[in-house]
């Protein structure tokens, strides 16, 4: 099938309005949150139903051709980048909120809904959805899905795998699945969907989806503590956690992140070498309890100032603060490289002073902002994309500085996946045993290896590969993959 | 069957001669008798011992505390048992991140045990005593707390597995929010050892809490364990954050507890508003510390004994009066006794039946298929043999069928481990 009749049949399933085919309209599709990778794709698609998914997913199937799904295109990895010759399967019309069912505490959702939808959805009836990225006033459910997206809540609350009871999955060869029972709990057979929750859109495609929504909490108490450094803010973390507190949130920020903070929002943020948003949530009475507990370990650490938010608009002008600090980085710096990596929390004050050290030796500005309560560290590489070479130099800086997060017990990646950007450092963390059984699941799921092609792993391999006869693979000829 | 060539003597090689021993009937699984039982002290031992499987055509079932090798169909056939006995050691423990990492073979009680010292615990409370974290994470074994902490899916953070080839691999990893590579963890939990053996498995911990309250309602009718329970989970003011909502009913009369676990003004607060909205529907009383654990002790095994059939029911927690309806009119109808239990709070239900043969395979088939068109599931846990060689213990599986067939392949394209004891026919 050529490209022309690619077209003709991709309209007929989707009408003209459905695709997109003309060069300088495909741009817009060139890359997702991660710019520094772009490809432009043979064809956009713009299903509006699960079954206008299942065809275009059977045609690519038939025909070989290899195809990636996206969702808001908000992701930080390169996760719905784009593959050349390949079509690119944009969910954001299938935005339906399809079943609210308070009883069983669930709601079915399409995944072009926005996060921050289901919330709004169940606020009424006194529910929410827990996981709540940084992004979720944009970014989708099927997205979150497909990266198993955290948030500043999930320390407390768990991540979207958490939460998600179920899915209908367009398989890569276009069937239908139904995985994780979604109403009834403990489907008979192996956790596939767990398997299938943060697989970074290389298994299939998601169309309903099934979430579990909470009660709104009680209470919730939130306070801003500013201290000298970022070592005492990290005592005052190891002093609540091990208290036997576990904080809805408790996030932390350097110097150089509440700088730009303050030009880009204003947030009235103390001037401090490290700043700790600490926030309680639950019983009343148990919250309050705990959280003059906090109050109390905050000083002990020689907290500078401690303000408590005295209502919900104080509140969410602290939050405001911080989840604008990607965003907000661009008033200090002209460029910055956004970094994600774990370490285990007791490591926190090692692996700060090792990213240090790599600042210095490099000459560039690295911006500390993270999930302090599950290490998770999303160092900010500032640098000026004007001065020649100095973009390598902050890519080098900012993979040393996961490599510093492996060195001490943690991983890659926390919350943005591995996508197109670590492929490469993947063997840093898993030997090729590991990934090979990693592949031996995708191969179950895509045996032609058609579903997101080029991410994750380093080195694709092949299903069923049996001796014979040399046949060079559609993805091989693509140049998608080699060395098999 | 054909009869095959069994390496002792090359096993013995490998675990060394102490650690390998001729099967009895006890090792049996549901009655078929393997030839040996061999205990690997090592993750290296055990490759060694699955590659010798592979290369001789060996079927392998790895077994834990073995508490619960009466799951699943009977295997169509078994070689070797491959205990994990051995291999029951804390890898690493670091309270500061409240993460452990364990062997496969230890048990859960003592690591229980040995994480309260220092005020920590796993939040997987299943009843079976003796049971091994690799059995648990094997059959996705669960208690009361997974109302609050989840199953063994929501707290697995890595795991290392041995698949039947032989080869080592590892997924995860010993920090809880981490999401490079694809999940194995997940994968391995509830595969019941049909794709490799859990050699080792890394959990998130959560403290102990300082105090707790039991409160206990009996009621004289079904129908109202299902209005109280969703008078808790959805009450106005979101009061309570449950730790544990079980439910019992004996077929005469029924008993709905709730668990609060916390400081103790929080506990002490969410019972008596509890026990506010309770008191309608029963008799009802506040358990307090030592009294708490004495109930909770008597309170949690399944409803059923050896002999008889238990069932696992899993549907939508607001179709509790329906489930529990269901089952007792189905065991009324085939003339067998029956006994319920339950996590109501998350919609799974037990159910212990004991009558002639005839009667339960009916009953499993009624009850089965009222809950595979309303989304749900009807496992058969335990049954005897006579009544498993009448049904599939799994059910029908659904459209994922085909794709759970692909994974297995994928993972064990010999059917070296346990043939035949999962889902259709796996």
């Amino acid at each position: 099938m050529d490209r022309g009749q690619l077209i003709q049949t991709m309209q007929e399933i989707l009408g003209p309005e459905g695709v997109i085919h003309k060069r300088e309209q495909l741009r817009t599709y060139e890359c997702d949150g991660l710019m520094n990778y772009r490809v432009i794709p043979d064809l956009v698609v713009l299903p509006e139903s699960a079954e206008q998914v299942q065809q275009i997913v059977k045609t690519c199937y038939d025909e070989g051709i290899p195809f990636v799904a996206r969702g808001s295109g908000t992701g930080l990895s390169g996760g719905a980048l784009p593959v050349e010759s390949g079509v690119l399967i944009v969910l954001t019309r299938l935005r339906r909120i399809l079943e609210v069912d308070i009883p069983n505490g669930r709601i079915v959702v399409e995944p072009g809904v926005i996060n921050v939808w289901v919330s709004q959805e169940v606020a009424d009836e006194g529910y929410y959805y827990a996981p709540d990225p940084a992004s979720q006033i944009v970014s989708s459910i099927g997205g979150n899905l497909a990266e198993n997206s955290g948030g500043v809540h999930c320390l407390k609350y768990g991540f979207t795998t958490n939460h998600v009871m179920g899915a209908e999955v367009v398989l890569p060869d276009g069937s239908v699945v139904h995985i994780g029972g979604g109403k009834a709990p403990d489907a008979p057979g192996y956790e596939l969907l767990g398997a299938f929750v943060g697989s970074e859109g290389t298994l299939g495609i998601a169309t309903k989806i099934t979430l579990r929504i909470l009660r709104q909490p009680e209470a919730v108490r939130t306070l801003l503590a500013a201290f000298k450094d970022t070592e005492e803010a990290g005592g005052a973390v190891s002093g609540i956690i091990g208290g036997g507190i576990v904080p809805a949130a408790i996030e932390m920020m350097d110097a150089l992140t509440i700088e730009a903070v303050e030009k880009q929002v204003s947030p009235g943020f103390p001037e401090a070498g490290a700043i700790l948003i600490v926030e309680l949530d639950g019983p009343e009475a148990e919250v309050d309890h705990q959280f003059e507990h906090v109050i109390k370990v905050c000083e002990e650490n020689d907290a500078s100032e401690i303000r408590v938010a005295e209502d919900d608009e104080e509140r969410a002008l602290f939050w405001k603060g911080r989840k604008a600090a990607f965003g907000a980085m661009g008033s200090v710096s002209n460029d910055y490289y956004v970094q994600d990596g774990v370490v285990p929390r007791t490591e926190l004050g090692v692996v700060l002073k090792k990213i240090a050290e790599l600042s210095e030796e490099y000459g560039l500005r690295v911006a500390n902002v993270f999930h302090a309560g599950d290490g998770n560290l999303h160092p900010l590489v500032l640098y000026d994309n004007d001065t020649p070479g100095e973009a390598d130099k902050a890519e080098k800086l900012a993979g040393e500085i996961v490599f510093a997060c492996l060195e001490h017990g943690g991983s890659l990646t926390g919350e943005h996946g591995i996508g197109r950007d670590k492929m490469k450092y993947m063997p840093q963390m898993f030997t090729t045993d590991d990934m090979d059984v990693m592949q031996l699941l995708r191969c179950a799921f895509d045996p032609h290896r058609i579903c997101n092609p080029g991410k994750i792993f380093p080195t694709p391999r092949l299903c069923g590969e049996r001796p014979g006869p040399f046949h060079m693979h559609p993805v091989q000829k693509a140049g998608l993959a080699e060395n098999f | 069957m054909q009869t095959r060539n069994i390496p002792t003597a090359e096993l013995q090689g490998i675990v060394g001669e102490e650690h390998v021993t001729e099967a009895s009937s006890e090792d049996a699984v549901d009655g078929v008798e393997p030839s040996l039982v061999v205990e690997p002290g090592t993750v290296e031992e055990t490759s060694e011992v699955m590659k010798l499987a592979s290369r001789e055509g060996l079927a392998v079932s790895p077994r834990g505390g073995g508490t619960k090798m009466g799951f699943g169909n009977p295997p169509r056939e078994i070689d070797l048992i491959l205990s994990t006995a051995r291999m029951d050691q804390i890898i690493e423990h670091v309270p500061g991140d409240q993460i452990v990492r364990v062997q496969a073979g230890l048990r859960l009680q003592d690591l229980q045990k040995n994480l309260a010292e220092t005020d920590q615990m796993l939040g997987v409370d299943p009843p079976e005593e003796g049971a091994t974290i690799g059995g648990i994470v094997a059959a996705n074994s669960s208690g009361p707390r997974r109302l609050r902490y989840g199953t063994v899916r929501d707290l697995i953070i890595g795991i290392k597995v041995v698949l039947a080839d032989g080869t080592v691999a590892k997924a995860g990893g010993k920090v809880v929010k981490n999401v490079a590579g694809y999940d194995l963890s997940k994968l391995f939990t509830g595969s019941l050892g049909t794709l490799g053996v859990i050699a080792e498995a890394n959990f998130r911990l959560h403290p102990i809490r300082e105090s707790a309250r039991t409160v206990v309602v009996e009621v004289d009718d079904h129908e109202k364990i299902a209005d109280a329970t969703q008078a808790l989970t959805h009450y106005s003011f979101s009061q309570f954050v449950l730790d544990a909502l079980e439910m019992r009913w004996d077929g005469e009369g029924g008993v709905i507890a709730a668990l609060f676990e916390g400081i103790e003004p929080a506990v002490e607060a969410q019972a008596s508003t509890a026990a506010e909205v309770l008191r309608s529907h029963g008799e009802m009383r506040v358990l307090r510390e030592d009294d708490g654990h004495a109930f909770w002790e008597g309170f949690v095994g399944r409803p059923w004994e050896t002999g008889d059939m238990g069932l696992k029911i899993g549907a939508p927690p607001a179709d509790l009066t329906a489930v529990l309806g269901s089952v007792l009119g189905a065991a009324e109808r085939a003339g067998a006794r029956v006994s319920l239990s339950g996590h109501a709070g998350t919609g799974v239900t037990f159910a212990g039946l004991s009558g002639g043969e005839d009667g339960l395979v009916e009953i499993v088939e009624e009850v089965r298929e009222i809950w595979a068109r309303r989304g749900g599931s009807v496992v058969v846990q335990e049954a005897p043999l006579t009544v498993k060689e009448k049904l599939d213990a799994w059910g029908p599986g659904g459209d994922y069928l085909g794709l759970t067939r692909r994974v297995k392949e994928k993972f064990d394209p010999g059917y070296t481990m346990n043939p035949g004891r999962f889902l259709g026919g796996i």
